[in-house]
């Protein structure tokens, strides 16, 4: 079966280096499949899940954004914060999410409006890679 | 010559300026790990990074940005890496003294400097040297946090875009081993092509999404920004490693005066009981 390179790394580390026979990741203007012999694609990346298929294995990462590259054979993900969805915690998401949202509402705070706002879209993200990954078990 | 009370007020002084610099040592030893950690960790995403910039360089964009441009300079941009803290040997200094060679060069040719400075040292040094300063980042600490350089970095890339500066470099130093550490300036802007990378010479573009220029622009800040972050980490491994080296130095220099002083004590306390003997047996022999 064909395969595709795929390096995911984020600022701090190497997060996954690997071959895959289909990616699946998020990009900024909606969800893209990557398989193997993709033409050249740059694309920048919304908080989301990554999947890398692999036959029947899938692992999941969550990204907090970055920029995804695409070569004919090879497929690197440059995320700013990433992580293996499987350690992903739901109570801390819910937590960061309604962090967010109090700070959103709440006027007189001295946070930056835009800051918050990322804030609450990568809470969310976080917390749909978590459901997603768990209608699937 | 010197009485014994002195020789040894000295030696008691080093003795205990060389328990100094040997904590020193042990504490940038164990720094000096860490540090080494912190860039390791960085590396992947720099490596990638450099070769996504290097394919965007050698596909066919319909977009040229202006950081590939080149355009002709009239003032370029240091941006000087340094340490906070001194104690660190020659690390600064050899730098400092490449970067103002290479100014010195640049304006041969009719360029003007002007400096972004990061850290303590830089900044003292570049204002008794009196050059143009328009940025400074300090106190990063050991582990500098991306957030801290992005100001700095803004206002060069702002610079640029507004062509009050035509050329930027980086100027920092690269982690050889512990031994050695390589002072060290890069081109960053007009960014220099990467060669090495065996990519179909045929013609391509990438599919860009969004707008190839949103994308590009943000990409090609990210990737200096990477840059910059990845000297600074890189250049306190090299500080960390440098004081443990000064601080050996220092420290073995300090147990060599030691030695000395001690055997300098010995002959002046023995020139002292030889000379109250030869006073006893000469007054002896005055009864």
């Amino acid at each position: 079966m064909n395969t595709i390179k795929i390096n995911i790394v984020s600022a701090s580390e190497e997060i996954y280096s690997g071959e895959a026979t289909m990616v699946y990741a998020t990009g900024s203007l909606g969800e893209i499949g990557i398989a193997p012999g993709h033409t050249q694609l740059l694309t920048g990346l919304a908080p989301g899940p990554v999947r890398v298929q692999n036959g029947k294995n899938e692992e999941a990462f969550f990204c907090s954004g970055g920029f995804l590259e695409v070569q004919p054979d090879l497929v690197t993900v440059l995320s700013d914060t990433a992580e293996r969805a499987d350690s992903l915690d739901e109570a801390e998401a819910i937590k960061a999410k309604e962090a967010a949202e109090q700070s959103l509402a709440d006027k007189d705070s001295t946070i930056d409006y835009a800051k918050a706002a990322a804030q609450l879209a990568e809470a969310v993200a976080r917390l749909k890679t978590i459901q997603k990954l768990r209608k699937k078990q | 010559m010197a009485n014994t009370k002195e020789v040894r007020k000295q030696i008691s002084s080093i003795k205990s300026t060389q328990k100094i610099t040997s904590a020193m040592e042990m504490v940038a030893a164990s720094k000096m790990k860490k540090t080494q950690d912190t860039m390791l960790e960085g590396r992947p995403y720099s490596l990638k990074i450099k070769d996504l910039i290097a394919h965007i360089a050698s596909a066919n964009s319909e977009y040229s940005h202006p950081f590939c441009e080149e355009r002709e300079a009239k003032k370029a941009c240091f941006i000087v890496v340094s340490s906070d803290k001194g104690l660190c040997g020659g690390l600064n200094i050899n730098l400092f003294k490449q970067v103002i060679s290479k100014s010195a060069e640049l304006n041969n040719n009719g360029i003007e400097s002007c400096f972004a400075l990061i850290g303590t040292k830089a900044s003292a040094f570049f204002k008794s040297v009196g050059g143009q300063i328009v940025g400074v980042a300090e106190k990063l600490g050991d582990k500098p946090n991306p957030d801290d350089l992005i100001g700095l970095t803004k206002i060069v890339l702002d610079m640029h875009k507004s062509e009050d500066i035509d050329e930027a470099y980086l100027c920092s130093n690269i982690f050889v081993n512990t031994m050695t550490q390589q002072p060290n300036i890069d081109q960053l802007i007009p960014l220099v092509p990467q060669d090495g990378d065996d990519l179909i010479s045929t013609h391509w573009d990438y599919i860009y999404e969004p707008e190839a220029k949103d994308l590009l622009d943000e990409l090609l800040t990210r990737y200096i920004e990477s840059l910059v972050y990845q000297s600074v980490v890189e250049n306190s491994a090299c500080e960390q490693a440098a004081k443990m080296i000064a601080m050996k130095n220092a420290t073995d220099n300090a147990g060599d005066l030691i030695k000395e002083l001690e055997l300098l004590y010995n002959n002046v306390r023995q020139a002292a009981i030889t000379q109250e003997l030869s006073e006893i047996v000469g007054g002896a022999a005055a009864v």
